[in-house]
C-alpha cells in the first residue's frame, strides 16, 4: 500500500509540473505583452518597465518558468486585468458556487442512476429493464444545456414553480438556494445518471451471476438483501469509477449550465474572462481546474484502492493506476 | 481471431466471414438499423443542404420576424426573419463537420500512439501515458477556453479543443488492444517469420484493432456533436452569422419566451443526432462483441 500510494503521488505530481509547463507556454502564446497589458491604459514606459521587472519578464525563460511557477504555488495569481483585484479572491467567493452545484448535481446523478441500475439489472429483459436502459440513451443524448433551457422554458416561463435564473447564497436563504440550485443540479446531474446507471447494471449483473451470490441465496438469505448488500458495495466502486472518469465533462457541463442559470460561479468567469482578454483570471482558471481535476483523481483512485483491494495489487508491479479507463 | 485453420497470420484483419456476420447482427437489431437508417439520413441531409434547403438560410425578412410555423417556414422564422429550416440544415451541415473535423484530428493523433505505447510497454508506454494524464487534465472546456484566448474563436478551434479532448480515449482503446493482440498466437507468427515491427503494428495489429476504433468512432461522433453546440452557445466555437446547432440556440436564447420554437427545433436535432449515432455505436459493439453478450 505505501509503495503504490507513493507511486501515484509521484506520478499526480509529475502531471501537474507538466500541465504548468503546458500553461506557462499556453500563457506566453497569448497575444500581446502581459506588461503593457497590466499597465493599463495609455502606461508610461517606467510603469511597464516596473511590471516587466517585478514579474521577471527580463529573464530567461526558463528562469521565467521557475519564478511564474513559485508565484502559482503560493496562490498568487496577480490582478486582474478587468477589475484590478487580485485574481485569488475573486476565485475563491466564485468556487463555491460551482462546488456547490457538482456535489448536488453527483447526488442526483447517483441517486437516480444507482437506482435505475439495479431495478434495471434485477429485472433484466423485462420491460422495467427496457425503459431504464432506453432513459439510460436519451439521457446520454440530451445535451444539458439544452436540457436546461427547456427546464426554464417549462418549470420558469409556463409554470412559474421555479426561478428561472440568479442565485441564492446558502447563508441568505436555504430555502432559496435550494430553489435556485434544483434545476441546474438536476440539468447537469442527468447525463451522469445515465452514465452511472450503465455501468451499474453491468456491473450488478456480473455480480448476481457470481458464485458467492448463489452461495447466499442457497443458504436462505433473503433476495432483497441479496441485492441491497452486494448491489452496495459494487455501486460505490462504480460511482467512484465514474467520478473520475467523467469529472472533466462535470466540468465543461457546468460551465455551460452556470451560464444558462446566470450562476455566478467559477465556469462563468472562466467565460467572462476569455470575452474581456482578462488573460490573469484565464491563465489561473486553467490551472486551478487543472490541479483540482489531478487531486480529485488521485483522491480517487486512492479510495478505490481501499474499497476495492484488488486494485493496489494488480497495479503494484508497474505502479501505475490509472487502468481503470482502458478495456 | 484472425488466424487460419493451420494458425498462419491473417493479413487484412478479421475473416470476411466474422466481419459479415457482424454486419448481419447489426441489422437485425432493430436499435441499431433505426441508428444506421437515421446516421445515413441526417449525414445525406448535412451534405445536400444547399439542395434541400427552401431558403437561402442568411436571407433577412423584417417583415417575418420570429414568425410561428407555418407552411411557408415550416420551423417558423428566427430574429431576423430568416427560414429556420434551412438555417437548421446548414447548421447540421456546421456541426456534423466540426464532429468529424474532431474525430479525424483524434484518430490521426491518437491511433500511433495507442500502438506505439501497447507495443513497446517499456518506454514508450510511460510517455504516452504521462501526455493522456496531462491532456485529461484540461476538461474540454477549459480546453476550449484556453484556445479561444490564445487563437480567437472559430469553427477550426471548436474542432481542435473537442478533438484534443477525445485524444486520451482513442489513445486508451488503442493500446488496450494493441496489448491484448500482441500476446496473441498469429503476432508471434509473424515474428517468427520475420516480419518487422512496424509491418507487425501496421499489418497485423492495426486491423485486428479496427473494430474497436470504429466503435470508438461512433461514439465519439455525438460527443463532439454536443461539445460543438455547447463551444458555440457559450460564442467559443462556430461564430455567426455562419448557423450552426449551438450558435442557433445561442442567439434564441435571449427571445426563448417569445418564440420558444426557436430553441425547441435546432436542440431536438441535437438530440435526434446523438440518438442516432448512440443507437449505432451501442449496436456496433454488441454485434462486433464476439462473445455475442450485451454488456
Amino acid at each position: 500500500m505505501g509503495r503504490y500510494l507513493l507511486g501515484r503521488l509521484a506520478q499526480s505530481v509529475l502531471t501537474l509540473l507538466l500541465v504548468s509547463v503546458v500553461v506557462f507556454a499556453g500563457v506566453r502564446a497569448m497575444p500581446g505583452d502581459p506588461a503593457l497589458l497590466l499597465a493599463g491604459d495609455d502606461p508610461d514606459p517606467a510603469t511597464v518597465a516596473g511590471i516587466r521587472e517585478r514579474l521577471g519578464l527580463d529573464q530567461p525563460l526558463p528562469v521565467q518558468y521557475l519564478l511564474w511557477l513559485a508565484r502559482m504555488a503560493r496562490l498568487d495569481f496577480g490582478e486582474s486585468v478587468r477589475t484590478g483585484l487580485p485574481v485569488a479572491d475573486t476565485i475563491w467567493t466564485r468556487i463555491p458556487v460551482t462546488l456547490e452545484l457538482a456535489a448536488l448535481s453527483l447526488l442526483v446523478a447517483a441517486l437516480i442512476g444507482i437506482a435505475t441500475g439495479v431495478v434495471a439489472a434485477v429485472r433484466q429483459g423485462r420491460p422495467a429493464d427496457w425503459a431504464a436502459n432506453s432513459a439510460a440513451l436519451l439521457g446520454m443524448s440530451i445535451p444539458n444545456f439544452w436540457m436546461g433551457l427547456m427546464g426554464v422554458l417549462l418549470f420558469a416561463v409556463v409554470l412559474g414553480w421555479l426561478p428561472a435564473s440568479g442565485f441564492v447564497p446558502l447563508t441568505e436563504s436555504p430555502a432559496g438556494n435550494l430553489a435556485s440550485m434544483v434545476m441546474p443540479a438536476t440539468v447537469l446531474g442527468t447525463g451522469l445518471a445515465a452514465v452511472i446507471m450503465r455501468q451499474t447494471r453491468s456491473s450488478m449483473i456480473e455480480v448476481l451471476g457470481a458464485d458467492y451470490v448463489r452461495t447466499a441465496r442457497a443458504k436462505g438469505m433473503p433476495p432483497h438483501r441479496v441485492v441491497l448488500v452486494h448491489a452496495l458495495r459494487n455501486s460505490l466502486i462504480t460511482v467512484l469509477t465514474i467520478l473520475g472518469l467523467q469529472l472533466g465533462g462535470l466540468i465543461s457541463g457546468a460551465v455551460v449550465t452556470e451560464q444558462i442559470f446566470v450562476l455566478p460561479g467559477f465556469g462563468r468567469l472562466m467565460v467572462e474572462s476569455v470575452f474581456t482578454r482578462d488573460f490573469p483570471v484565464i491563465q489561473a482558471a486553467v490551472m486551478v481546474t487543472a490541479a483540482g481535476y489531478i487531486l480529485v483523481n488521485l483522491a480517487v483512485d486512492l479510495l478505490y484502492s481501499v474499497v476495492d483491494p484488488r486494485i493496489r495489487v494488480r497495479s503494484a508491479p508497474s505502479g501505475r493506476g490509472a487502468e481503470r479507463g482502458a478495456r | 481471431m484472425s488466424v487460419d485453420a493451420t494458425g498462419a497470420p491473417v493479413a487484412g484483419g478479421p475473416l470476411p466471414a466474422v466481419r459479415g456476420r457482424a454486419v448481419r447482427r447489426l441489422l437485425r437489431d432493430p436499435a441499431g438499423l433505426a441508428g444506421l437508417v437515421l446516421v445515413a439520413g441526417f449525414t445525406a441531409a448535412a451534405l445536400l443542404a444547399p439542395v434541400l434547403a427552401p431558403q437561402d438560410p442568411a436571407a433577412v425578412d423584417f417583415e417575418q420576424v420570429m414568425g410561428r410555423p407555418a407552411p411557408s417556414a415550416p420551423l417558423g422564422t428566427d430574429e431576423l426573419g430568416r427560414d429556420q429550416l434551412s438555417r437548421v440544415l446548414y447548421g447540421l451541415r456546421s456541426s456534423l463537420t466540426v464532429a468529424a473535423l474532431a474525430v479525424l484530428l483524434a484518430v490521426v493523433v491518437a491511433v500511433p500512439l495507442g500502438l506505439l505505447a501497447g507495443y513497446y510497454r517499456r518506454w514508450v508506454d510511460p510517455v504516452v501515458s504521462r501526455l493522456t494524464d496531462v491532456l485529461l487534465a484540461f476538461p474540454f472546456l477549459v480546453l476550449a477556453v484556453g484556445l479561444a484566448a490564445i487563437l480567437g474563436p472559430s469553427l477550426l478551434n471548436a474542432a481542435i479543443a473537442v478533438g484534443v479532448a477525445q485524444i486520451p480515449t482513442v489513445i486508451r482503446v488503442m493500446r488496450a488492444e494493441t496489448l491484448r493482440l500482441s500476446a496473441e498466437s498469429f503476432v508471434d507468427g509473424a515474428i517468427a517469420a520475420g516480419a518487422g515491427d512496424a509491418a507487425v503494428l501496421a499489418r497485423h495489429v492495426l486491423p485486428n484493432a479496427a473494430n474497436a476504433l470504429l466503435v470508438q468512432v461512433t461514439v465519439g461522433i455525438p460527443a463532439a456533436v454536443i461539445g460543438e453546440a455547447m463551444l458555440s452557445f457559450l460564442g467559443l466555437g462556430v461564430q455567426p452569422p455562419t448557423p450552426s446547432l449551438g450558435v442557433m440556440l445561442s442567439s434564441a436564447q435571449p427571445f426563448f419566451a417569445q418564440a420558444p420554437w426557436l430553441v425547441v427545433f435546432p436542440g431536438l436535432v441535437i438530440v435526434a443526432v446523438t440518438l442516432a449515432f448512440n443507437l449505432l455505436g451501442d449496436a456496433l459493439r454488441d454485434a462486433l462483441d464476439p462473445k455475442g453478450v450485451r454488456r
